[in-house]
């Protein structure tokens, strides 16, 4: 095919992604410190979900990536090339909002070719991109349909289909999915894998939901009040915590955390104390704990088995029971918040029944009282 | 068997519209009676109702170049001032810089000021640019005092437009200049409807700058013109060919609300912004 040359930008690397490094940036809105010092590598072609709760500067990284907010220092580079002082139109990046601003008056096909038409492209080269784009998002027989007319699923697949024809070297992602419906927000998942195989571009997408970041992404960064909890798979971050925020905020229902102390310690070994009479030995250490500290125990809903003996075991009442029928959720009482156990969905077990679960050391997690995981 | 509330929500209608339309009615009524001493009786309907004076004005030559005087200067007035106050608006409602509110309450305070307290100073401003006695002198002045309620109009509206959508275009690559007229213009007819038909109204009828920016015939307009009519001796004032007049240039008004409010109906309806 042949290119257009042209002055507006050096397209012979379209087809090129780009990796991002981000170094140690800061941003403050007014007096408050959003985000503290961050440094990031992103790989090309990956897909990186940056997930945290509300609040602790997710969208705000997004967006200075994007070019759309103020970076206080530090850099952030697109392909090798410092950006920090670049329009969004020159850095060669895609977003997809969470609202999909879509432009109300516009055509679908003059939504998705609007980009195009700014960077002057030929009428044929916009109409084989955009029904390209359309093809893979199946959206071809809403081209000239107006957003007005289309449901919300529709409407975010033409968000991503404006994002596609431009050809990006990175896609970002704002929360797409949050304004979908349950149903709706599990397909378009799978469409979103599907189209980063297919594309192989480098993606960055930003969300709150657990759920999305482990199914989508290669690698995770949780963010926490503005600073990187931990960064990694998304099974590292499942079975390797580095401390109590990522292990409860990763895997849903969340982790249980029983408040305990440290019984004795060991070189590759921590004994903690279990429901006063018994203890338990994990094979995990820190070295600056000794016996007497106050840990938190962290073990998932999942890995209590109902009825059954193991390194470690507990008893207690259920008091809610929820049925989900793939799988049943007991919660048992505990001090502080219950205890969550995950067992079958055709268990017979009711409120008010004791119930005892069991559980091995090797999948107990410890986090001292400065939140740091042992390892 | 109505309710109190309804007899007295219809009163107040009335009452309402009696006050507002009486006047424009009691025009049409003067304009219908023969000139002479007829109009000095209260009529409510003329008993020898006749369309001799609207003939008189229709027939007079200088109204029809009086009348493209007032079109002409009334359309480039607003058209002016759209420009000027679209521009405006984007600057003052979507970005932020500092003295942006002072600018804001600066323009909004231009306009307290009665007309009259400013004609001089128009008067002299007019004679030192050479402008006095010209089509551009008296637009000038006119968008000087229509941009104030512009600007005040479409800048409001224009911060309520989402910022997403003015962001997914600049990550598309658009300009400010194209946000502006590609993106924000299409989805602002309503905003631009009404200050349209406002500034063409105030623009229209006004009176006092023209009588006083203007002095020969070929550049007067309708106002001025309907006020030099003479009647049969000094002492008379011809009632009924002013009435006749006046009804007469209300017509166009009503054809450009008509027409503007379509716009406006259309522009609400279109669902202009959601998602």
């Amino acid at each position: 095919m042949k290119r257009q040359v042209s002055h507006l930008k050096d397209r012979s690397k379209e087809d090129e992604v780009a990796d991002i490094k981000i170094d140690t940036v800061n941003k403050y809105y007014g007096d408050v410190h959003v985000i503290k010092d961050v440094s990031l590598d992103i790989k090309s072609q990956s897909f990186t979900v940056l997930v945290g709760p509300s609040g602790c500067g997710k969208s705000t990284m997004l967006r200075m990536i994007a070019g759309l907010e103020d970076i206080h220092s530090g850099t952030i580079s697109i392909d090798g090339q410092v950006v920090n002082d670049l329009p969004p139109k020159q850095r060669n990046i895609a977003m997809v909002f969470q609202s999909y601003a879509l432009y109300p008056h516009m055509t679908v096909f003059d939504n998705m070719a609007f980009g195009l038409k700014l960077e002057k492209r030929s009428k044929d080269e916009i109409n084989e991109r955009v029904q390209e784009a359309a093809r893979i998002l199946q959206i071809e027989d809403y081209l000239h349909r107006k957003p007005k007319q289309l449901s919300g699923g529709q409407r975010q697949r033409v968000a991503i289909g404006r994002a596609i024809t431009r050809k990006p070297k990175v896609f970002l992602f704002d929360e797409p999915l949050s304004n979908l419906d349950a149903a709706l927000r599990v397909q378009m998942r799978v469409e979103l894998a599907k189209l980063h195989d297919q594309l192989n571009a480098t993606m960055i997408y930003v969300t709150h939901d657990q759920t999305e970041a482990m199914t989508l992404a290669n690698d995770i960064v949780v963010l926490d009040e503005g600073i990187v909890s931990q960064k990694g798979s998304p099974m590292d971050l499942y079975n390797d915590p580095n401390n109590l925020f990522v292990g409860g905020f990763i895997g849903s229902p969340k982790m249980n955390f029983i408040s305990t102390k440290i019984t004795s310690t060991s070189s590759d070994k921590t004994e903690v104390d279990l429901m006063g009479s018994s203890t338990i030995s994990i094979p995990k250490t820190s070295a600056s704990a000794s016996a007497g500290d106050s840990v938190e125990l962290g073990i998932r809903p999942e890995h209590l088995t109902v009825n059954a003996d193991g390194d470690g075991s507990w008893e207690s009442k259920v008091f809610v029971v929820e049925k989900l029928g793939s799988g049943t959720f007991l919660y048992l009482e505990k001090e502080g918040e219950p205890l969550v156990v995950e067992t079958e969905g055709d268990s017979n077990i009711k409120v008010g029944d004791t119930v005892k679960v069991g559980f091995s050391a090797s999948r107990c997690h410890l986090f001292d009282s400065s939140k740091q995981a042992f390892k | 068997m109505m309710s109190i509330k309804k007899i007295s929500f219809f009163s107040l209608l009335i009452i309402i519209l009696v006050y507002t339309c009486f006047p424009f009615y009691w025009a049409v009524v003067s304009a219908l009676k023969k000139t002479g001493t007829g109009n000095f009786t209260v009529e409510y309907w003329p008993k020898q109702p006749t369309l001799e004076n609207f003939f008189y004005v229709l027939s007079r030559p200088a109204f029809g170049s009086t009348f493209f005087n007032s079109v002409f200067v009334s359309t480039l007035t607003v058209l002016f001032c759209l420009v000027i106050a679209l521009t405006a608006a984007y600057a003052l409602g979507r970005i932020k810089f500092r003295g942006r509110t002072g600018l804001l309450m600066a323009i909004l305070g231009t306009s307290m000021f009665p007309q009259v307290a400013i004609l001089s100073g128009m008067f002299e401003l007019t004679r030192s640019l050479g402008v006095y006695n010209t089509y551009q002198g008296l637009i000038m002045s006119y968008v000087v005092f229509s941009l104030p309620f512009t600007v005040w109009i479409l800048t409001s509206f224009i911060r309520d437009l989402p910022m997403e959508i003015e962001e997914a275009a600049m990550v598309d690559g658009a300009s400010s200049f194209v946000i502006l007229f590609k993106v924000f213009l299409p989805l602002m007819w309503p905003a631009i409807a009404t200050t349209a038909i406002l500034a063409f109204i105030g623009a229209w009828n006004e009176f006092l700058f023209a009588l006083t920016l203007t002095i020969s015939p070929e550049v007067t307009t309708l106002p001025v013109y309907i006020s030099r009519f003479r009647g049969e001796s000094e002492h008379e004032i011809p009632w009924p060919n002013i009435m006749a007049a006046s009804v007469l240039i209300t017509i166009p008004l009503l054809i450009v609300v008509l027409f503007f409010q379509n716009r406006i109906v259309k522009g609400l309806t279109a669902g202009a912004v959601k998602g």
